[in-house]
């Protein structure tokens, strides 16, 4: 072994690591809807909303565009990733962390969104979705009116 | 933990010995690391970093990882769905193969730091020819 990562000095340390580790998987399934891929290897999501849209982001270093395929398909959006393996013939792996391989993860919309007007940005491997909100789904600032 | 294959990130704020200035949590990037006959090659997810903020040393043996990483959304943002935090990643290793580290070189593609890490001649392989009298 060559390398030697700096672990915790004591062992309470690692039981809280643990104990991290249990409660960040009970997490990781709450919002989750008909997911059908095993937790280990998906990709994480934070969502959030904007007035104007619903915004997906996610870190996937490695992936090249051509590795992604994003769509909008009713109210769910489906991220199909392939992250290629680069293992090489006649090298020692002291360490084997990244993940390769395929994730697939659906998410169900908060709102309905405009489809047609979805944007996917991939950047320093983070992917950033921007999908519009449905007219409907905008919030309307209504003029009061009133007599005479 | 360093089975773990989630691509969640890990929080790592014990794993550093040294403190740091910058408060606020940081990660553990995953690595994978490569031995050839004449170098060592770290490969580290460090989703989000800026070429121009990760830092590399390699001091005495030890190599450490650091890449700053700015916040992406507003403070305030109301989260849908949060299944992971943005910060800082930092990493050390020790490094027992003597190193050139004068040869040391880095690149950054895709979120994806790459180190080269040369061996001294020393200690590369060397076939060694058997003769007979």
């Amino acid at each position: 072994m060559v390398f030697r990562s700096v672990q915790p000095r004591y062992p309470v340390h690692q039981l809280r690591q643990e104990i991290d580790r249990l409660f960040n998987g009970m997490l990781n399934t709450a919002g989750e809807v008909g997911w059908p891929w095993p937790v280990r290897g998906r990709p994480a999501l934070n969502v959030w909303e904007t007035k104007e849209a619903v915004l997906v982001e996610t870190e996937l270093p490695g992936v090249k565009p051509e590795q992604l395929d994003v769509s909008v398909i009713g109210d769910e959006l489906s991220l199909k990733v392939e992250r290629s393996d680069v293992e090489q013939e006649g090298v020692t792996y002291h360490r084997r962390e990244r993940p390769v391989g395929s994730f697939a993860r659906v998410v169900r919309l908060p709102v309905p969104v405009d489809a047609g007007r979805v944007e996917a940005d991939l950047r320093n491997g983070v992917l950033t979705i921007t999908l519009p909100k449905a007219e409907s789904a905008r919030p309307r600032k209504i003029q009061v009116s009133s007599a005479g | 933990m360093a089975e773990e294959s989630n691509m969640a990130k890990t929080a790592a704020e014990e794993v550093s010995s040294a403190e740091h200035t910058r408060c606020g949590c940081h990660f553990r990037p995953n690595v994978d690391i490569i031995e050839r006959a004449d170098e060592l090659v770290v490969l580290a997810d460090v989703p989000g970093a800026r070429p121009e903020s990760i830092d590399v040393d390699f001091e005495d043996g030890t190599l450490a990882i650091h890449a700053r990483v700015d916040p992406r959304q507003d403070p305030g943002v109301e989260y849908r769905v949060h299944e992971y935090g943005v910060g800082d990643y930092y990493r050390t290793f020790h490094v027992s193969e003597a190193i050139d580290a004068g040869k040391i070189t880095a690149e950054y593609n895709d979120g994806v730091l790459t180190l080269h890490l040369p061996k001294t001649e020393a200690t590369k392989p060397r076939k060694i020819s058997v003769k007979t009298r």
